[in-house]
């Protein structure tokens, strides 16, 4: 599909890097898709920027999501843990843009909600699985996960397996050995998920 | 689409619900409940019966997929992704195969896209048969799903043939499929082309036009089209809207752009819109079905790279070589170049996309669905604020959603 290009690159980026100046950390491509790194405070105005923009347009939010770079052996984009990936599409040129912003544990991320409020859920979802925080998108109890599950699932960290599961107030879940339920747990044979597994 | 013939039954439902006084009642429909079309959980805030306030609670299919295909090499990913959104298997086991493949930088042949359109649109059109049935029981109109399941049987018959099993083929994997279509499939399939369009002209003819049918759905549920597209609603949804756009036409994938066929709008976004382009929408696949089993190319059907495809059983016999990337491949997979790859389908729901993101190894590091029926269930939330309880009803199945895509 055609791509909107403004000198020698993608018109996304010059228009960002315009308004945004250094908030645009960098542009990648790869695989003819186009990457923008973006600084997490300037979030929800990027993508305010490519929604209203007239010669862009990306007036649809395909979705968000969530990517734990804990593990990753290779060169990054940006140097936080986690990246949340925005993913846009205008209906004008048919293209895509992936906008990536980093964040560490413990640090928030502005919520685009109010841009678009079909960001509402996938940001949800991030933060049950990631616990990444989305200020102004708070909420009370889980939202894929049952209430009183502890822990994020999809950080690296997190065991696939064979380990307790623990629930908030102090009870376990049946994944461990248990005279009272003799076969739980007993397909594990030790642990998996967090230490190298093979043949799996 | 025309609608004016029936202005006799035209309910007075244009303006919305006001809201009175705060004697409210909260209400809990599902998690357990047929019309939620599986197990979603609504908790809705009556007063009388209108409803002020619906939120949708997620989670009881959850069973992290995304966590556990992390775990997998690529060709044992193909499996979870039947069992996302299940009525749409052959839809989902397509778009993973093209990250992979946009991934790996692997070009398939033309026989192979033929052949993967022909098992997307029969899915589409199953998908849709089953929409329709559950969403005519829904309302009240029994009938039409004894007709409609009877075709969706037919075409699962078609999936059985090719892979062995009705409703998880994994018949498309990153490379091509796994094998070309059976003897005895093109009859069959062009008996059913020959068959569906007048069984679906009985369905229409039930529903259509029924008085009953149309006081349910004209005015219930509508969206404007910058509200799809702020929610990311796509597919039927967005199209009932009159949003004309179609990925099969605006970004073509596996060959889409050599079929004729049209998309089909609606005027003003309400659940008979929505009902009406689903149902267009079945014939153009029969349109882009007949064309394909018309033009399907000789050749082969899959990738010739050995390092991603396995080679034929007949050669294992008598070729080292083959005998050594069969076991390679079974034993520790591919390892797809470092990066990220994006590839979206036009599912019979919407967008359909996966996003993979490699780190070198045979496994993903990042792998994880764009599932459209999450996207378009936040429509439900705000399209149900101010309507009857009995429109929810009406609008959950405009929406067509399926849980095991929705928690993954």
């Amino acid at each position: 599909m055609p791509v909107p290009i403004m000198g020698d690159e993608r018109m996304e980026a010059s228009k960002v890097r315009d308004k945004f100046g250094d908030g645009l950390l960098k542009v990648k491509t790869f695989r003819d898709e186009t990457y923008l790194c973006v600084k997490r405070e300037i979030i929800a105005d990027v993508i305010e920027l490519l929604k209203n923009d007239e010669d862009l347009q990306y007036s649809y939010f395909s979705e968000c999501l969530g990517v734990d770079y804990s593990r990753w052996p290779h060169e990054r984009d940006l140097t936080e843990r986690f990246e949340v990936v925005y993913n846009l599409m205008s209906l004008k040129h048919f293209s895509r843009i992936f906008v990536k912003i980093g964040v560490d544990d413990g640090h928030s991320v502005p919520t685009v909600k109010n841009v678009f409020i079909g960001a509402e859920y996938p940001e949800r979802e991030i933060n049950d699985l990631y616990g990444v925080i989305f200020e102004g998108n708070e909420q009370t109890g889980r939202f894929l996960l049952a209430d009183d599950w502890v822990g994020y699932p999809l950080r690296k960290e997190y065991p696939l397996g064979g380990e307790d599961v623990l629930f908030d107030k102090g009870s376990r879940g049946p994944a461990v050995e248990d005279v009272s339920m003799p076969h739980a747990g007993e397909s594990f044979e030790g642990k998996t998920g967090s230490d190298e597994v093979s043949g799996r | 689409m025309d609608k004016q013939s029936t202005s006799v039954f035209m309910p007075s439902t244009e303006t919305m619900f006001e809201r009175t006084g705060d004697d409210t009642m909260v209400v809990n429909i599902g998690p357990q409940h047929p019309s939620t079309h599986g197990v979603l959980r609504l908790i809705c805030e009556l007063e009388g019966e209108v409803i002020i306030k619906c939120q949708c609670v997620i989670g009881y299919l959850h069973t992290g997929m995304e966590k556990e295909a992390e775990y997998q090499q690529y060709h044992k990913c193909v499996v979870m992704t039947d069992r996302m959104d299940y009525l749409n298997a052959n839809g989902n086991n397509l778009a993973h195969a093209l990250a992979v493949e946009k991934l790996l930088g692997c070009e398939i042949p033309r026989r192979g896209s033929y052949l993967r359109v022909i098992l997307a649109e029969l899915s589409r059109i199953a998908s849709h048969c089953v929409w329709l049935g559950t969403h005519g029981l829904d309302m009240g109109a029994m009938t039409p799903f004894f007709y409609i399941f009877q075709q969706r049987e037919y075409i699962l018959d078609l999936f059985e043939l090719f892979a062995g099993v009705r409703m998880m083929p994994s018949w498309i994997v990153p490379g091509g499929l796994r094998g070309d279509i059976p003897e005895g499939f093109e009859a069959k399939l062009r008996d059913f082309l020959e068959e569906f369009p007048k069984e679906l002209e009985i369905v229409e003819g039930l529903l259509v036009e029924n008085p009953i049918w149309k006081e349910r759905t004209y005015n219930v549920g509508i969206m404007s089209p910058r509200l799809c597209m702020d929610l990311g609603a796509s597919g039927p949804i967005a199209r009932g809207s009159g949003v004309a756009w179609d990925l099969r036409k605006s970004n073509p994938y596996c060959c889409y752009e050599e079929f004729d066929f049209g998309i089909p709008t609606g005027t003003k976004g309400d659940v008979y819109d929505r009902f009406l382009v689903r149902i267009a929408e079945m014939k153009e696949s029969c349109k882009i079905l007949h064309q394909a089993i018309d033009g399907l190319p000789e050749g082969d059907w899959s990738s010739s790279d050995r390092k991603i495809v396995p080679p034929p059983r007949h050669e294992l016999d008598n070729s080292m070589e083959s005998l050594i990337h069969h076991f390679k491949l079974y034993t520790e997979g591919y390892h797809p170049p470092v990066g990220e790859a994006y590839a979206a389908v036009e599912g019979p729901k919407g967008e359909l996309g996966f996003y993979i993101i490699s780190d070198g190894s045979n496994r993903p590091y990042r792998w994880h669905e764009r599932p459209p029926s999450l996207m378009n269930l936040k429509a439900l939330e705000i399209l149900a604020e101010g309507r009857l309880i009995a429109d929810l009803i009406a609008i959950i199945g405009s929406i067509d959603i399926v849980l095991g895509e929705i928690d993954r």
